[in-house]
């Protein structure tokens, strides 16, 4: 069962990326359907010995139809035709749309017609000029005014300070500086106008299925394509293009179209923190448990507690990870270290909401249990004599664990922090509680100090899944990035655990060998 | 304890033969007694060991023997519930002497166990480790030890050129005298052998046998055995032993030639044990 669910995500979710011809469909009612053709299935109430059929198209062009997708039924198509001229196109706005293209006006106003052999070239020339503006945009608004309004924040608050605390040389100061700041967005603004300005003028003029006229401004189209033309080679590239921009772009439209880089490194990140805060914890309390606490009634409990903790809902360590990891330690941090910005900035806390920090502490927490057992177990397995050995030499207690001990049983810890990592990667319930979430302005990793932003809210596939396939506007749409990001977060936990696996057999192989 | 010495320089140092010498009681056990828990394992033990000979402890199992030689060195510390009555002195001092460290004691009395038990790390490493425990960390020392050792122990031409290779890739044997070799590089005044030929063949054990009375040279050996002939081999006093007593205990010679017990005879000549 568990291989056909994983034959089931990996062939819908590779598929998603792979072009099939698109047919213009005739149907009985003198509709016309231009679309990919997205799933068959018997229809409702039809009889089981001679079932009828009905067929979903996408069609696109979401603001003339209303739906991207269409149902039909199977007996009521009366021809499908696979002609050229069909041209797919991914919008930035609106989802996809399946068109007849008639004209393109190219940026320097020249009008080319469908018939010129020219136009193909021309039309892919143009998207590329687009992307190009939009990359720009992308660098003006989001990077380098982004910048300056983290710079206008910091001076405000700094400014609101100097107001309260009435000093006078300082307010002077930080009122010209924002003054100097606020300009510098003004020219950004006007800069980042003047690029739209300059990629507004190429457009697509089409026809839809029922011939009406759209016109479409090539700012819009990402990829364009002629599902009918392409060769298997085209195909290919162009799987391949939308794989590339899945993996490392960021998400558009409500996170149902475009990629999911911040939510792979969300994940990755996220997943890595944790296995740092839970390996020495659980090996320390491991060392603890077996080596120095004298057995007992206490121990017992101890040991009881910490199997129990391994069958306690994950959700509950959410609910405890927001209670005191975000409320208890988050707010304490923010009373002492961030007093000022909490102050000054609208009680607007730092550390005391949820972030990438207290996920990880909340999931390191939940995995605690694996490592803690995977480490003892290791201990236990070093055959006595090695300990023996060790402890006559004239090793004392403490040297024996480091030297002899630790490396021995690493394979065996390395185990439970696989398992540990297994666990963790999947879990969505309780990140939702404690800093995950459905679109992160920004990565917790970037180019200003301290670079590694611990504080910040991020991404995570197992929770993007769950958004797209529950609470996306667009369910149709959304189901097949459900299938592709599933399979990208299943890649992601196999290729984390085939590192540590990897690692786990090396160290094996130097402590192997003990013939007897 | 062995901060008050520095142990660079005590690596280098030949103790002066004329004080090991002459000796009688050296290890001097006195109405020894051991119990684990309830189970008493050990009764009115009294024998003294001198000094740069060979001691056998014989019996059969379960007599005693090999709890008495982890006594020597306290190893049974690591076992809960165990107590004792009289005592133990090594060169006159107690070994449950308070002020002495249990881990000073051990780096003065070596062992080598019945199954070999090299550590997962390199052959070099194994038999520094007693002197990297102390904190000896310049590597001339560390070699010369590891030479030397490997030398007594007979190892050195046989893995003097794959020094750093894992010590889990040799032989049975060479893997036993890799152990013996990693229990004398730190240079202890004794040796404690718990059935070290146990798991070995014969030619693995005739030469860890010529190894006992080379070391006996420089070190006091206590060996439990189950082999009679080794004991008569390499010994040069035997202590018998039956149900935690203290039997016999003679030169090597008075025990398998003239036993005053009949006990020791029987035990001896394989009529019970």
């Amino acid at each position: 069962m568990v291989i056909g669910l994983l034959c089931l995500v990996i062939v819908n979710g590779i598929t998603v990326f792979w072009a099939p011809p698109v047919p213009v469909a005739q149907i009985d009612d003198g509709r016309t359907v231009i679309g990919q053709l997205a799933q068959r299935r018997i229809r409702a109430g039809s009889l089981a010995n001679t079932p009828l059929y009905e067929r979903q198209y996408q069609v696109g062009l979401r603001e003339l139809n209303g739906n991207s997708y269409l149902w039909v039924d199977e007996a009521k198509v009366k021809t499908e035709t696979f002609p050229a001229d069909i041209l797919g196109l991914e919008r930035v706005e609106n989802g996809p749309a399946f068109v007849r293209p008639q004209t393109l006006r190219k940026s320097d106003g020249k009008i080319l017609a469908i018939t010129d052999p020219a136009f193909e070239a021309a039309f892919q020339a143009e998207v590329a000029a687009a992307t190009d503006v939009r990359e720009k945009l992308v660098e003006i608004t989001r990077h380098r005014i982004g910048e300056v309004n983290s710079e206008m924040e910091d001076a405000r608050l700094a400014l609101r300070r100097a107001e309260d605390l009435k000093l006078t040389a300082d307010i002077t100061l930080l009122r010209r500086q924002i003054t100097g700041l606020e300009a510098r967005y003004a020219a950004l603004l006007a800069e980042s106008e003047k690029v739209v300005a300059g990629g507004a003028i190429a457009s697509l003029v089409t026809r839809d299925a029922s011939g009406r006229e759209v016109v479409i401004p090539l700012t819009q189209v990402i990829r364009g394509w002629f599902p009918n033309r392409l060769d298997t080679w085209g195909r290919f590239q162009l799987f391949c293009s939308r794989l590339g921009e899945f993996i490392f772009d960021e998400p558009r439209e409500a996170n149902t179209e475009g990629g999911l880089m911040p939510a792979i490194f969300g994940t990755l990140v996220m997943t890595v923190f944790m296995s740092l805060m839970v390996t020495p914890f659980g090996v320390i309390t491991a060392i603890y448990l077996r080596e120095y606490a004298q057995q007992g009634a206490v121990l017992r409990i101890v040991r009881i507690s910490v199997n129990n903790l391994a069958g306690v809902p994950s959700i509950v360590f959410g609910v405890f990870g927001l209670g005191f990891f975000v409320y208890v330690l988050g707010g304490s941090i923010d009373k002492l270290f961030f007093a000022d910005q909490l102050k000054y900035n609208n009680n607007t806390p730092v550390f005391g909401t949820g972030g990438l920090l207290w996920c990880s502490l909340t999931l390191a927490l939940m995995t605690l249990p694996v490592v803690i057992v995977a480490t003892e177990e290791a201990l236990a397995a070093v055959p006595r004599g090695m300990r023996e050995a060790s402890l006559a030499a004239g090793a004392s207690k403490w040297q024996t664990i480091r030297d002899i001990l630790l490396p021995a049983s690493a394979p065996g810890i390395l185990t439970g922090v696989i398992l540990a990592m297994a666990r963790g990667a999947g879990e969505v319930a309780p990140l939702m509680l404690v800093g995950v979430v459905k679109l992160a302005p920004t990565l917790p990793f970037d180019a200003v100090a301290p670079f590694l932003h611990m504080d910040r809210k991020f991404m995570h596939l197992g929770f993007h899944v769950y958004d797209l396939g529950f609470q996306s506007p667009d369910s149709d749409a959304a189901r097949p990035m459900v299938f592709a990001t599933t399979l990208l977060l299943i890649a992601l936990v196999v290729t984390l655990n085939i590192g540590a696996i990897w690692i786990r057999n090396r160290l094996r192989a130097r402590f192997k060998g003990a013939a007897f | 304890m062995p901060a008050t010495m520095n142990p660079a320089t005590s690596r280098i140092q030949v103790r002066p033969s004329a004080e090991r010498e002459g000796r009688k009681d050296y290890i001097s056990i006195r109405d020894y007694g051991f119990w684990y828990g309830q189970k008493k394992a050990l009764e009115a033990i009294t024998l003294d060991i001198p000094e740069r000979q060979v001691v056998a402890f014989i019996g059969p199992s379960g007599c005693g023997k090999s709890t008495l030689l982890r006594n020597l060195n306290r190893m049974n510390d690591l076992v809960d519930g165990i107590s004792h009555e009289g005592d133990i002195t090594i060169n006159g001092r107690s070994i449950y002497d308070p002020g002495l460290e249990v881990i000073s004691l051990r780096r003065r009395v070596g062992m080598v166990f019945q199954k070999s038990n090299p550590f997962p790390k390199s052959v070099y490493e194994n038999v520094v480790f007693a002197l990297r425990v102390m904190g000896v960390r310049d590597r001339s020392i560390l070699d010369e030890a590891c030479e030397t050792s490997l030398r007594k122990a007979a190892l050195w031409d046989e893995v003097k050129d794959r020094l750093q290779d894992s010590a889990l890739g040799l032989s049975g044997g060479q893997m036993q005298r890799l152990c013996i070799a990693r229990a004398i590089a730190n240079r202890p005044e004794i040796l404690l052998m718990d059935e070290p030929c146990s798991a070995l063949d014969p030619i693995a054990t005739g030469k860890i046998e010529e190894l006992i009375h080379e070391l006996k040279e420089q070190f006091t050996i206590v060996i439990v055995t189950h082999s009679m002939q080794q004991a008569a081999r390499v010994s040069d006093r035997t202590a018998f032993f039956y149900l935690g007593k203290q039997i016999e205990y003679d030169t090597t010679e008075k025990i398998f030639m003239n036993p005053s017990q009949a006990q020791t005879e029987a035990y001896i000549s394989g009529r019970f044990g």
